[in-house]
């Protein structure tokens, strides 16, 4: 019962995006097109499972007043083995994710996940914060790739929608679009809340 | 003159926060009022110096020689890690007046992925130790740049009417997002 709660939790209620406008840095940059975002949103899930369950196991071991550079140092370590399994067998999406899988140790959720659940709950529970609040990630990321590919491709996941009439609005894929939508659809979101 | 091209380009071309994406959520946290962006802009000025500074030698000295180029991401958030709680302790010691208008700010440079962020790009662009640093300062000042134009834009907009559903982040999105677009501009500059 827990563990579903747990695990449903990070998807909507508290998806890390938009509600708790978390890791936004990754979700601006990387969100030029639906694939792009839904890589970059299972990259750091399975990055969070993996520290979440580490600090889990650990948390009776790491001593108080230094588990801050503890979670870094676990967390730096899950992101160099995702980082190298990526540039081994998803080359092209490495590639286009380029600096910000590194970067990933920065992410605020992955630390902040850490801190607020993993060091004060059991393993079981860790792993489902950790997996339902990277898929919570990885949908918002994907909404927001797949909305900016639309417009400003024509396509979605590489596919062509409109046929080659289509004007695309290069904006939407260029940064200031990233700005744009995520603010566009954070609004529409508070609209319909205001209004249920 | 390459330097003078990595400067500009790395303040207005290639702006950190609006172009790169790299530092946002203290652009977002910290830009209510335009005197805490200065101060965080001098902060993450004289950290992303110094990070720049220090994670060259520690990839050139010790990882390349070692063969140990797979450990740079831990190596590099602990080089700044540690440099953060440093500067923390000198500006205590020194100005405390200083320590406590930056207070909460100082500790959270540790995650602003700009500091790590101009570490990787000095790698791999493959700059050396003088245009490493000039690149650290440029993206600094071009981050100080964006946040404190930034803050000034959402000063006003504290008091200007917004439709309920916009108010807080949403209207800070757009802001930036329009921010971004003139900043667009400078990417048709020819430089070198």
């Amino acid at each position: 019962m827990n563990f579903i709660k747990n695990l449903t939790r990070g998807i909507i209620k508290e998806n890390p995006t938009f509600v708790l406008v978390l890791g936004m840095c990754p979700t601006l940059a990387v969100t030029t097109s639906a694939i792009n975002g839904m890589g970059m949103g299972l990259a750091t899930t399975a990055v969070l499972v993996g520290s979440n369950v580490a600090i889990s196991a650990l948390r009776k071991v790491i001593p108080n007043s230094i588990r801050i550079p503890a979670f870094v140092v676990i967390i730096a370590s899950f992101v160099t083995i995702i980082g190298m399994l990526m540039k081994a067998y998803v080359p092209a999406l490495d590639a286009a994710l380029g600096l910000f899988i590194p970067l990933i140790v920065v992410n605020c959720v992955i630390l902040g996940r850490a801190e607020a659940f993993a060091f004060s709950n059991g393993i079981a529970d860790s792993f489902a914060d950790g997996l339902g609040m990277g898929l919570g990630f990885t949908l918002s990321l994907t909404v927001l790739g797949s909305v900016r590919e639309i417009l400003g491709a024509g396509s979605i996941f590489g596919l062509s929608l409109f046929g080659a009439s289509y004007e695309p609005v290069i904006l939407m894929i260029l940064p200031p679009g990233a700005f744009l939508t995520l603010g566009l659809l954070m609004g529409l979101i508070n609209w319909k809340k205001k209004k249920a | 003159m390459s330097l003078i091209f990595i400067l500009i380009s790395s303040i207005f071309v290639n702006n950190f926060v609006l172009s790169r994406f790299l530092g946002i959520c203290p652009f977002l946290g910290v830009s209510k009022k335009v005197e805490t962006a200065l101060g965080m802009g001098a902060a993450v000025t004289f950290v992303m110096a110094l990070a720049s500074a220090i994670t060259y030698v520690v990839q050139y000295a010790i990882l390349e020689p070692l063969n140990l180029g797979y450990l740079q991401t831990i190596a590099f958030i602990l080089v700044v890690a540690a440099l953060v709680q440093f500067v923390e302790m000198i500006i205590k010691k020194m100005t405390p007046s200083l320590y406590q208008a930056l207070g909460v700010f100082l500790p959270l440079i540790t995650t602003n992925c700009a500091v790590l962020g101009v570490a990787f790009l000095n790698i791999q662009y493959e700059y050396n130790f003088i245009e490493t640093i000039v690149n650290g300062i440029g993206a600094a000042l071009g981050f100080t740049l964006a946040i404190v134009l930034f803050a000034g834009v959402r000063e006003r907009l504290e008091s200007s009417e917004i439709p309920m559903a916009f108010e807080g982040f949403p209207i800070a999105l757009l802001s930036a997002g329009l921010m971004a677009i003139a900043f667009l501009g400078f990417s048709g500059m020819k430089l070198g």
